[in-house]
């Protein structure tokens, strides 16, 4: 049987096109690569390839026909051997011989023919089972023990910055892991432009405490590269403004391949640096990324406030297997917090905290803007007897939204305090999941406080004026509770 | 208008008469693996460009027709262990790394048979086993990621080299000189093949380099560089043989500069308007990579026109099966949406 020469479809939206001309004629032999004809399209004319060998037996569209559709046969093929006889014996739909393609072809073509009678467009090009598809639930996985670990009885507590916190989590991760490094801009014989690697490079040696050139997409991705071979980069930016440069090797490379390979290629690794504003430094070095992150699936995205938190979710996050972007912020690098003195103080990721108890109002913050919280509850205890519930959340993907709901099943209002821009920001996301999901228990609209809508500007009146104060925060949880 | 003709039919029995037999510096195993794995990625992409045509295959689909004497002869110089990593064209390095044909054609089908249970697609497709990274969409990203293999190899200690592909195009991103400047800095084991079929999509390289010989880019950072026909398998060898010893050796990176030829367009919808066909028609009658090749099998008298026949026959066998696979293979279960975003537990 002679094979059939199908209308192909030359773009990804291709339906139907016009045959402008024929450049072979009954008799021709052609081989795979030969252009035989014209089509044109509804964005370009295209030149249509032979595909297999043979002698152009029959054609069975004129030249210039108009809406020839996808798939449906155009030529008749002879193969080595056949002659014209062999078209005689042609009925539509039922072409070919032992290579297969046309019989395949064929019976393609009646599966689609029948369905786009339909004006089913969108299952013609897909196998029968799935036209009437909708999307699945997501699944509920069962939340590990998401806990802080126990504190023993007896328990030293000692004092310690969050700087220093960050650099006992990478220290500690590096000796008990050889495939653990940290490499970035100034972390090796400059101690760190923030001081957050110093000691690393004196105890763990140029191998793994890696200085790189200014050249954050480039590190970024070699990063990544890394991590698909094994080892467990921690990748520290100067300042997460700076990683914009990298945010392509962060999505694209990092989080999206463990899906795009079927689970193959997981890419273990940390991203950290201060994020948000510092002070005084322009618009360009105080950005909060903590919402663009927090939006990427296959991401997990950890903003700690106290140094606990600090070293214990650094180390969980240098342990995941997971690609984690880590945002520290620098204007509490130098603060002191009381840490446990355990061996090994490791917090799980992706459970919020209940920093402060209460049964008026809920406040949600991360990061510096938690401490803003708690310096605003205590205020509005003391000056309104207003006791507010703060929730720091801690991560930022997956989020706890569960704690936070609760905690407005409790106390009936809800702000949301961020350092970065409003809009589709972490605020906003907390908001709509506690309209979503406690609605009925609501008192008052959630209320939202974050970064005036402007870059940050540089005076110190107006980055003050810009920047989310606790006089902010004081003010949202008097308008929710109605309090003038 | 009669059609061209194709030169894999012509015969070069003339030359194989006169007893001439020139010395080549291969083997007879290797010429003849060469070319049947040169024919399998030319008659898998014919085919995938055919289901492509009959909507089995869809969204971007880059063919691979023109260029495999690239990544064969490249393939033929690593040795067991070296990883592999490419751009988005990368149906004949998958291939040539030894992957699996039904699960590469079940993934452009988007089929829980493939390579990425038809999640990725034919930009993104992996394997851990034959140790071949993707398959990248960006152009370029793959670039830094390469650097970033051959630093795990050199941190590892493990004797492996990085071979890391990308076009003309992905020359001239940035990202590409950041990793060249950190691969020669740290000395890593990795080579830079750069693939120039001089169509970066519509754009000739002349049109989009001030610098036109492309193994002169990693001069300011102290790469050495060569030039080498791609369409010639042992051409690519003995360049890629080279290189692979000085990056193995502990020197650092190296550059090939593989002048290519890509038949089919930048993807399957590419009008083809910005070069003409006698230069493509050019290409195919007087360079093409496995006729070449298979005039070296016959007139070292390796091979006759039969056993090229034969093999051609053999290589359709496994392409068309391919193909059934990838048609066959059901879609992926729907419960596979929400699987691998991230590594539970």
């Amino acid at each position: 049987m002679p094979i059939e020469v199908l209308m192909p479809a030359l773009s990804p939206t291709m339906e139907e096109g016009t045959l402008s001309s024929w450049l072979v004629k009954p008799g021709d032999t052609v081989s795979s690569g030969d252009v035989i004809a014209e089509i044109e399209t509804d964005k370009a004319t295209m030149e249509v390839e032979a595909v297999e060998e043979g002698t152009i037996g029959k054609l069975l569209v004129e030249e210039g026909a108009e809406g020839v559709k996808v798939n449906s046969p155009i030529a008749l093929l002879l193969e080595e051997g056949e002659d014209e006889s062999a078209l005689e014996n042609y009925t539509p739909g039922e072409g070919s011989s032992e290579s297969s393609s046309g019989e395949k072809a064929a019976s393609d073509t009646d599966e689609k023919t029948s369905k786009s009678e339909n004006n089913d467009q969108e299952a013609s090009s897909k196998p029968s089972n799935s036209s009437a598809e909708t999307a699945p639930a997501k699944p509920q996985f069962a939340r590990p023990d998401a806990s802080d670990p126990e504190i023993p009885e007896g328990t030293k507590m000692v004092e310690i910055t969050v700087r220093d916190a960050l650099r006992d989590a990478m220290a500690e991760e590096m000796r008990r892991d050889e495939k653990v490094f940290v490499m970035g801009e100034e972390v090796a014989e400059y101690q760190g432009a923030y001081k957050v690697t110093r000691g690393l490079l004196e105890e763990f040696g140029g191998k793994r405490v890696i200085d790189t050139p200014i050249t954050e997409y480039g590190f970024a991705g070699l990063g990544v590269g890394a991590a698909f071979g094994g080892l467990k980069p921690v990748v520290e930016f100067m300042t997460f403004n700076f990683a914009m440069q990298a945010i392509d090797h962060i999505i694209n490379s990092a989080a999206k391949t463990l899906y795009m390979s079927g689970g193959q290629m997981g890419c273990p690794m940390v991203f950290r640096g201060p994020n948000g504003a510092a002070s005084r430094v322009g618009a360009q070095h105080s950005q909060d990324y903590s919402a663009w992150y927090a939006n990427v699936p296959g991401l997990k995205v950890v903003a700690p406030y106290d140094a606990a938190d600090a070293k214990g979710l650094l180390k969980a996050a240098i342990r995941d297997p997971n690609p984690v972007v880590f945002l520290e912020n620098e204007l509490i690098y130098g603060e002191t917090f009381e840490i446990p003195d355990v061996e090994d103080w490791v917090v799980p990721i992706g459970k919020a905290k209940i920093r402060r108890e209460g049964s008026d109002v809920t406040i949600s913050a991360h990061s510096r803007m938690v401490g803003f919280a708690l310096k605003a509850a205590e205020q509005l205890s003391a000056e309104y007897g207003i006791e507010a519930e703060v929730v720091d959340l801690r991560t930022l993907r997956p989020l706890d939204s569960e704690t936070v709901i609760n905690s407005v099943k409790k106390t009936n209002r809800i702000v949301c305090v961020e350092e970065g821009w409003g809009q589709h920001g972490v605020g906003g996301e907390i908001a709509a999941r506690v309209t979503e999901e406690a609605f009925d228990y609501l008192d008052a609209p959630p209320l939202r406080v974050h970064q005036k809508d402007v870059p940050l500007p540089y005076a110190d009146n107006l980055e003050k004026l810009s920047l989310p104060s606790v006089e902010d925060v004081v003010a949202a949880v008097k308008q929710v509770c109605y309090v003038e | 208008m009669a059609a061209r003709k194709s030169t894999s039919s012509s015969s070069s029995s003339d030359e194989t008469k006169s007893g001439y037999k020139p010395k080549l510096p291969v083997t007879k195993d290797q010429l003849t693996s060469w070319y049947r794995d040169m024919l399998v990625i030319r008659r898998f992409e014919e085919k995938a460009g055919q289901l492509y045509g009959m909507g089995l295959i869809a969204g971007f689909c880059h063919l691979y027709i023109g260029q495999e004497a690239v990544v064969v002869g490249v393939q033929g110089a690593l040795e067991e262990g070296d990883q592999v990593i490419t751009g988005y064209r990368d149906h004949g390095h998958m291939l040539a790394t030894g992957m699996d044909p039904d699960g590469v054609m079940a993934e452009l089908t988007g089929r829980e048979g493939g390579y990425s249970r038809g999640k990725g697609g034919s930009m993104h497709m992996f394997s851990r086993e034959k140790q071949f990274f993707g398959g990248h969409g960006i152009v370029g990203a793959q670039v830094p990621i390469g650097a970033g293999l051959a630093f795990a190899n050199k941190y590892n200690e493990n004797g492996k080299v990085c071979a890391t592909y990308f076009g003309d195009g992905a020359a001239n991103q940035g990202q590409v000189y950041e990793a060249f400047n950190m691969a020669k800095l740290w000395n890593l084991p990795v080579l830079f093949l750069i693939e120039n079929n001089q169509y970066a999509m519509g754009t000739s390289v002349t049109r989009a380099s001030s610098e036109t010989h492309l193994y002169k880019r990693g001069a300011s950072f102290g790469i050495p560089g060569d030039e080498v026909d791609g369409m010639d398998v042992i051409a690519v060898y003995e360049a890629a043989k080279k290189a692979a010893k000085h990056a193995r050796d502990g020197k650092g990176p190296y550059i090939l500069e593989l002048k290519t030829y890509r038949y089919r367009g930048h993807s399957m919808s590419d009008p083809a308007k910005y070069r003409t066909r006698d230069e493509v028609n050019t290409y195919r009658d007087t360079k093409d990579p496995i006729d070449l090749c298979g005039k070296k099998l016959i007139d070292s008298g390796w091979a006759d026109e039969d056993a090229l026949k034969a093999m051609d026959k053999d290589v359709k066998a496994i392409v068309n099966k391919s193909a059934d696979f990838a048609k066959e293979s059901p879609e992926p279960d729907p419960s596979e949406l929400y699987t691998d975003v991230l590594i539970e537990g």
